[in-house]
C-alpha cells in the first residue's frame, strides 16, 4: 500500500500564557478540579515498547478470530449497509438489548429490555448516571480504593466524594452504615453508592453475600441508589458465583452498569445501564443530549456476533487464558515480593492489588521501576485523598505469562532495594517471613485494616 | 536552516520534553526552518550523522538530556547546539555539585548535606543523620541530587519523616540532598545570553506550600511575571541569578530558582534546559520582556550559532 500524504491542515501556533489567561474567565468552575500532574507525565514513559506494562487494564483481544470478524462485517455490509450506517434510537436497538438481556441472564439476572439503555461503553453509563443524579456538592459514596476512571467523572460533576474502606470481602458495609447515619444526622442525603462488587477494579476483591444483602437493604432503608458496575462478573476463575446486587434487589434501588469491553472488545465501545423507569427516562434524555445514540455499526456487529451463538465459548476461552495469567502473577508475587508485602488473590477480573510497607511511596517506586523497564499503577490513583500511597494495581490480563513473571521479578527487585535501604536508615529488621503463613494455607490479608471510614 | 530538535528520550521527564519539543518545532517551522524531529534513542548518532543538521535544538529534560550526555555527543559530532555546553549541563544537573560551586563563589545557598546510597547501605551513614538534622533544623527538604520537576522532593517535618523521605528521593537518584528549608518567596530568573529576563514568582494555592507536586499542577500554583517585588530586591535576585549562571559556566540560556528571604536571595538550583511548554516559566518571562515564542526560539538559535555575538 502506498503512503497517503496527510491532508492539508492548519498548524495552530501554540498558545502563550497570555492566551491561556484570555480563556481563563470562560472556563467552567468544574474544570478547576481537572488536573494534570508530574505523575501523569511519568505514565507517558510506560508506553515505551521495552517497558513491560502491568499498568493497563486491557483485555487480550488477540484471540478473537479475524475470520469471524471479517465474515460478520461482510454480512453487515451485504445485507444491511444502509441501516448500519444510519442513526439509531437513543435507547439502542431492541436486538442489541436482547443480547444484553442474554448476557445478564448468564449471570442469573432477569431483565425487562425496556429498563435497558445501550451506551457508548460502561464509562458513558457512569457519566449519564452522574448527569442525572448529581448536583454540585452532592455526596457520592464509593469504595476505597475505587475504579480510578470513575474519579474524574465524579469530580467533573463536582460531587463531594466520600470513600468507604474495603477489605477482602469488599466494601465494609458496616462502615457504610455508620457513614449513612452520620450523613443523616448532618442533614445530607447521598445520591448514590458506587460499587464494583465483583472482582473489583482496582482491588480484585469480591463483596460477600452477606454484605451484598445488607447493602441492598440499606439502599431501601435510606431510599438511595446503589450503582452496581459489573464489567468482570463473567470472568470468574474460581470460587462460587455470587448473585449481583441487581438480582438481590430486583432493580428498585440498584442501577446496573454492564459492558462488552471485557468479554468481547473495548474498542467497539458498547456498554449499558439498567435503571427503574423514572430514572431511565432522565438517563435517556441525558444520552440524547450527549451523543444521540450509540454507534449503529457497533450494534449491528454485536447483533451478528451474538447470532452466531458462540459468545459464551469465547468468554470461556478468555477465562482459561486469564486464569493462567492470574496464577502466574500470584506465583511470581510469592517468589519475588518481599515478606512485608501483601496482595489480594482475586477469583476473577483483571487486577491484583498489592500493598507494601507504609514507608514506600508507590509513585516514587514507579520512577525506579521505569528505569528497570516495568510499570504499574500507583495506588493513589484510586483515592480522592492522599491514601493508597503504598499500594499498587497490577494487571494480568493484557500481558503474556512470561512477561508477567519477568515484570513482577523486576518490581520485586526495586522494592527489595527500598526495603533494604529503609532498614539501613532505621535499623529496623524485616517483617516475619510470609512463607510460614503460606504453608499454613492461611489467606494472605490484602489490606492493613485501619477500621476507618473514608471522608 | 536545517534544525534537529532533540526531544523525549528515556528520562522521567519525557512527557514534558515531548511537549517542549513539539512547541519548538512549530515555532521553527513558522520561522521558515527545515525541522528534523528526533525522539532520542539508540539511533541518535546515526540519525544526526545522516541528517547533518546546521544546528541542534536540545529540548530534553532530566537525566540523559539535560545532564550533558546528549551535549557531549553533539560536541564530538561538531554540531552546534542550543543551551549550555556538556560541562555546564553536568554541573547544573547535579544539585550537590552546583551548590558546592555556588558556595565556593561566595553566593548564598541554603545549608545542605549530600549522601550516596552506598553511604547508608555500607558505611552506616544513618548514624550521622541525627547530628545533621540538628544542624539543618526542621522542616528540612530531601531531594534527589539529579532530576528535575518536583519528582522525589519531600519535606520532612520531624526526624521520624526523614527515612521515608530518603527512600523516596533515592528512587530517582543514587545521591540525595538534605537541605535546610528557607522561608520566603519562590522566584525563578531565566537568563538568555547574558541577560536576565523579568523575575517570575510562584505562588502556591493555600495549603499547598509543602506540596512540591502542586508546582506542576495547573491551577494549584499561580505564576506572576514580572514578580511584584521592590526594585532593590529585584536587582539583588537578578544579580544572584546572573552570578550563578556565570559560576556554573552556562551559555545560551538557563533558569535559576531562588527563594527571596528576609535577608536576601538564597539560590536553590539552576536548570540548564528549562521547560518550553505552554505553561513553562522561561517563555513566560520572555513574553513579559516583550518577546514572542518565535522570537525567543530565534534568539536561542542565534546564541547557539554565534556564541561570541551574545
Amino acid at each position: 500500500m502506498s503512503e497517503v500524504p496527510p491532508p492539508p491542515h492548519r498548524r495552530r501556533a501554540h498558545t502563550s500564557t497570555r492566551d491561556l489567561e484570555r480563556y481563563a474567565d470562560l472556563f467552567a468552575e468544574r474544570t478547576t478540579v481537572m488536573r494534570s500532574s508530574a505523575m501523569r507525565d511519568l505514565m507517558a514513559i510506560t508506553a515505551r515498547p521495552e517497558v513491560i506494562s502491568l499498568a493497563g487494564g486491557l483485555p487480550d483481544t488477540s484471540t478473537f478470530p479475524p475470520k469471524s470478524f471479517a465474515a460478520q462485517m461482510t454480512r453487515i455490509a451485504q445485507e444491511s449497509a444502509a441501516e448500519a450506517l444510519q442513526y439509531g434510537p437513543t435507547e439502542g436497538f431492541e436486538e442489541t438489548k436482547d443480547c444484553i438481556v442474554e448476557v445478564m441472564g448468564a449471570e442469573g439476572m432477569l431483565v425487562d429490555p425496556h429498563d435497558v439503555i445501550v451506551t457508548t461503553g460502561g464509562q458513558q453509563a457512569i457519566d449519564l448516571v452522574c448527569k442525572t443524579l448529581v448536583d454540585p456538592g452532592d455526596v457520592v459514596i464509593c469504595e476505597a480504593p475505587t475504579y480510578p476512571g470513575a474519579v474524574p467523572v465524579f469530580c467533573s460533576y463536582q460531587a463531594d466524594v466520600v470513600q468507604v474502606e474495603c477489605d477482602e470481602a469488599g466494601m465494609r458495609v458496616d462502615l457504610l452504615e455508620q457513614l449513612l447515619e452520620q450523613l443523616r444526622r448532618d442533614g445530607r442525603r447521598p445520591k448514590f453508592v458506587y460499587s464494583v462488587p465483583t472482582f473489583q477494579n482496582p482491588a480484585g476483591v469480591t463483596m460477600s453475600l452477606q454484605r451484598r444483602q445488607r447493602l441492598v437493604e440499606l439502599a431501601r432503608l435510606h431510599e438511595l441508589l446503589v450503582v452496581e458496575d459489573n464489567p468482570y462478573g463473567l470472568l470468574r476463575y474460581g470460587g462460587e458465583t455470587l448473585p449481583p446486587l441487581y438480582q438481590l434487589d430486583g432493580g428498585d434501588f440498584v442501577v446496573y452498569i454492564g459492558t462488552l469491553s471485557k468479554i468481547l472488545s473495548p474498542g467497539i465501545r458498547l456498554g449499558w445501564a439498567v435503571a427503574p423507569p423514572p430514572v431511565m427516562e432522565k438517563i435517556v434524555l441525558g444520552k440524547q443530549a450527549a451523543d444521540l445514540c450509540t454507534s449503529t455499526l457497533t450494534q449491528y456487529f454485536v447483533r451478528e456476533y451474538f447470532a452466531e451463538g458462540r459468545w459464551r465459548q469465547y468468554v470461556e476461552d478468555l477465562v482459561e487464558i486469564y486464569r493462567g495469567r492470574r496464577d502466574s502473577m500470584l506465583a511470581a508475587l510469592r517468589e519475588h515480593f518481599p515478606a512485608a508485602a501483601t496482595w489480594t488473590e482475586p477469583q476473577g477480573g483483571l487486577f491484583i492489588w498489592a500493598t507494601l510497607p507504609d514507608y514506600i511511596d508507590t509513585g516514587d517506586l514507579l520512577a525506579k521501576a521505569l528505569r528497570a523497564d516495568v510499570a504499574f499503577v500507583p495506588g493513589q490513583a484510586a483515592y480522592i485523598d492522599e491514601r493508597g500511597r503504598n499500594s499498587m494495581r497490577l494487571n494480568f490480563s493484557g500481558v503474556s505469562d512470561a512477561e508477567i513473571g519477568e515484570g513482577i521479578r523486576r518490581i520485586g527487585a526495586v522494592i527489595a532495594e527500598q526495603v533494604e535501604l529503609y532498614e539501613a536508615l532505621t535499623g529496623e529488621r524485616a517483617a516475619p517471613v510470609r512463607q510460614a503463613e503460606a504453608d499454613d494455607g492461611a489467606d494472605v490479608l490484602p489490606f492493613r485494616k485501619t477500621g476507618e471510614a473514608g471522608g | 536552516m536545517k534544525v534537529a530538535v532533540l526531544k523525549g528520550g528515556r528520562s522521567l521527564e519525557r512527557g514534558v520534553s515531548l511537549r517542549s519539543g513539539a512547541r519548538v518545532e512549530d515555532a521553527l517551522e513558522r520561522l521558515g526552518h527545515e525541522v528534523v524531529a528526533l525522539d532520542v534513542g539508540g539511533d541518535l548518532v546515526k540519525r544526526l550523522s545522516a541528517e547533518r543538521p546546521d544546528v541542534a535544538f536540545v529540548a530534553m529534560h532530566g537525566v540523559g538530556g539535560e545532564d550533558g550526555t546528549a551535549q557531549e555527543l553533539l560536541e564530538i559530532l561538531g554540531i552546534p547546539f542550543t543551551g549550555p555546553g556538556a560541562a555546564a549541563c553536568a554541573r547544573c544537573m547535579d544539585k550537590s555539585q552546583a551548590k558546592h560551586a555556588i558556595r565556593e563563589a561566595g553566593l548564598p545557598t541554603p545549608d545542605w548535606f549530600a549522601f550516596s546510597q552506598t553511604a547508608f547501605r555500607e558505611l552506616g551513614a544513618a548514624d550521622a543523620l541525627g547530628g545533621l538534622e540538628q544542624r539543618l533544623g526542621f522542616p528540612l527538604v530531601v531531594k534527589p541530587s539529579r532530576g528535575g520537576s518536583s519528582l522525589g522532593v519531600k519535606f520532612a517535618a520531624d526526624p521520624a519523616e526523614v527515612p521515608q523521605a530518603l527512600v523516596s528521593a533515592f528512587s530517582y537518584d543514587d545521591r540525595v540532598l538534605l537541605e535546610r528549608f528557607v522561608r520566603g518567596r519562590e522566584l525563578a530568573v531565566s537568563v538568555l545570553g547574558d541577560e536576565a529576563l523579568p523575575v517570575v514568582e510562584a505562588i502556591p494555592a493555600a495549603g499547598d506550600s509543602y506540596d512540591f507536586e502542586a508546582r506542576y499542577e495547573i491551577g494549584r500554583t499561580r505564576f506572576v511575571c514580572p514578580a511584584e517585588i521592590d526594585p532593590a530586591a529585584s536587582a539583588a535576585v537578578t544579580e544572584a541569578a546572573l552570578a550563578t549562571y556565570r559560576t556554573l559556566g552556562c551559555s545560551g540560556f538557563a533558569r535559576i530558582d531562588l527563594i527571596l528571604t528576609a535577608d536576601g536571595p538564597q539560590i536553590l538550583e539552576a536548570n540548564a534546559i528549562p521547560g518550553l511548554t505552554d505553561t513553562s516559566l522561561l517563555p513566560q518571562a520572555a513574553e513579559a520582556a516583550g518577546m514572542s515564542f518565535e522570537q525567543l526560539v530565534e534568539r536561542i538559535l542565534d546564541l547557539a550559532l554565534k556564541p561570541a555575538a551574545a
